[in-house]
């Protein structure tokens, strides 16, 4: 019998870990699962063996909605002809303190 | 339209070329796709399949400890192999079908697992030198230029440092044993050498993908730098142990500062490559019972998924 033929994927879930308290949820992988309950259980298992987490997110892949990486320029540049945003862009004389 | 094309292949080949990653979603020729889901589909039916000569052991482990920690070690494997799945997911390639690939005889994975376990030692000999020439492998690929294989890999080298101790451990701890606990060793070490040095694949002038792998930096290193670097640090903790390695003419060169070493019988590497193994057919046949008999397990879930969503439509429109 071949696989493929009566195939019915898993929906693809991308999961998201806590480390610790205070610290937000990193992606870490994805994985297959066929709700979002086993989804959850199987990251467990998958990510979190060695004390990674505190805390998991799972997302089904297909809800999550990505920047289009041929529109970088247009996208982030503008922000690097702003260097007024960042304060090293203000010359502090030397006798100002605590600013 | 030439031009566009042109224009994404440039961009391509910047980002390699200040050794950034390439992203899923970024434009990427069909060659370095097709070798990417070849290499980590590959390497994933490694992962999984290698779990089969170990967990040949797990019921006859001598101790609880050892049965804790081998249990632990295939676990790992089991989720080294899904998250190389998934990496391979993001170039576009379908679950379902790399599974079928292995489990039709399509696919390759490494060749050193179509030999068997015969004896406890060989849980060490395999956690030594199968997992050690694994990790020399995946250390490199930490660096290679697909981010997802890339971060899978990182992943995948914090585990795998466990698997090569344990190995060790089982094997320090025959060493010191009785006479015959040692012979165990000496003999696991006679059988396994040449089947680990066979796992960095073929000579460099021998080695079909070799080439653009280093240029595209999928690999850093070539199959003979690695297999080098083996020897080089292997050599010394098998003196530690206390057994020889089963080759004549291994021997410090001081000219070159590594030691020279005997290659291992080719031919034999390409007919288990090819099929021909002492346990090829064994491997592949237990991979599809296994898959035969959690079809049900997959069914049941994927109903109850599916009752679920109906009752909470249900729900909601009531
Ligand atoms: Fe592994
Ligand atoms: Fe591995
Ligand atoms: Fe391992």
């Amino acid at each position: 019998m071949k696989h493929s033929e009566n195939k019915k994927n898993w929906p693809l879930w991308e999961v998201f870990v806590r480390s610790k308290r205070g610290l937000g949820h990193k992606h870490v992988g994805s994985l297959r699962a066929s709700d979002a309950q086993m989804a959850v259980e199987n990251a467990r298992d998958v990510y979190t063996r060695r004390q990674e987490g505190i805390s998991i997110w799972v997302v089904e892949s297909k809800n999550i909605i990505a920047s289009d990486p041929g529109q970088i320029d247009s996208l982030f540049d503008p922000a690097s002809d702003k260097p007024y945003r960042h304060p090293t862009f203000y010359d502090v004389p030397n006798e100002v303190k605590n600013i | 339209m030439k031009n566009m094309e042109k224009d994404k292949e440039d961009i391509f080949n910047l980002i390699i070329e200040k050794d950034d990653k390439i992203e899923p979603k970024d434009w990427m020729p069909e060659k370095y796709r097709h070798t990417m889901i070849r290499q980590i589909s590959q390497h994933a039916h490694s992962e999984v399949v290698g779990m089969l000569p170990e967990g040949n052991w797990i019921t006859r482990a001598p101790s609880l400890r050892r049965k804790a920690a081998l249990l632990a070690k295939i676990q790992d494997e089991a989720g080294h192999g899904l998250y190389l799945y998934s990496a391979a997911e993001t170039l576009g390639a379908d679950r379902e079908e790399l599974i079928e690939e292995l489990h039709t005889g399509k696919a390759k994975y490494s060749s050193i697992f179509n030999y068997p376990t015969l004896s406890w030692a060989d849980i060490g000999a395999i956690g030594w030198l199968v997992d050690g020439a694994a990790i020399m492998n995946q250390v490199m690929l930490c660096r290679t230029s697909y981010g997802p294989y890339s971060r899978a890999m990182v992943r995948i080298c914090k585990e795998e440092s466990f698997h090569q101790r344990q190995g060790f451990d089982i094997l320090l701890t025959l060493c010191r044993g009785t006479i015959e606990q040692k012979e165990m060793a000496q003999d696991a070490l006679n059988r396994w050498w040449y089947p680990s040095l066979m796992m960095f694949g073929p000579k460099d002038k021998d080695s079909v993908h070799s080439a653009y792998s280093v240029q595209m930096k999928i690999k850093r290193l070539s199959n003979d730098e690695l297999r080098q670097r083996f020897v080089d640090t292997t050599v010394p903790q098998a003196e530690y142990l206390g057994i020889k390695i089963p080759d004549k003419n291994l021997k410090f060169n001081e000219k070159t500062g590594h030691y020279d070493f005997s290659e291992p019988d080719w031919n034999e590497f390409y007919s288990v490559i090819n099929g021909n193994g002492p346990c090829n057919r064994d491997r592949i046949k237990v991979r599809n019972q296994a898959y035969e008999n959690g079809k049900w397990v997959r069914d049941a879930a994927t109903a109850y998924a599916e009752k679920q969503i109906l009752k909470k439509i249900k729900n909601e429109t009531l």
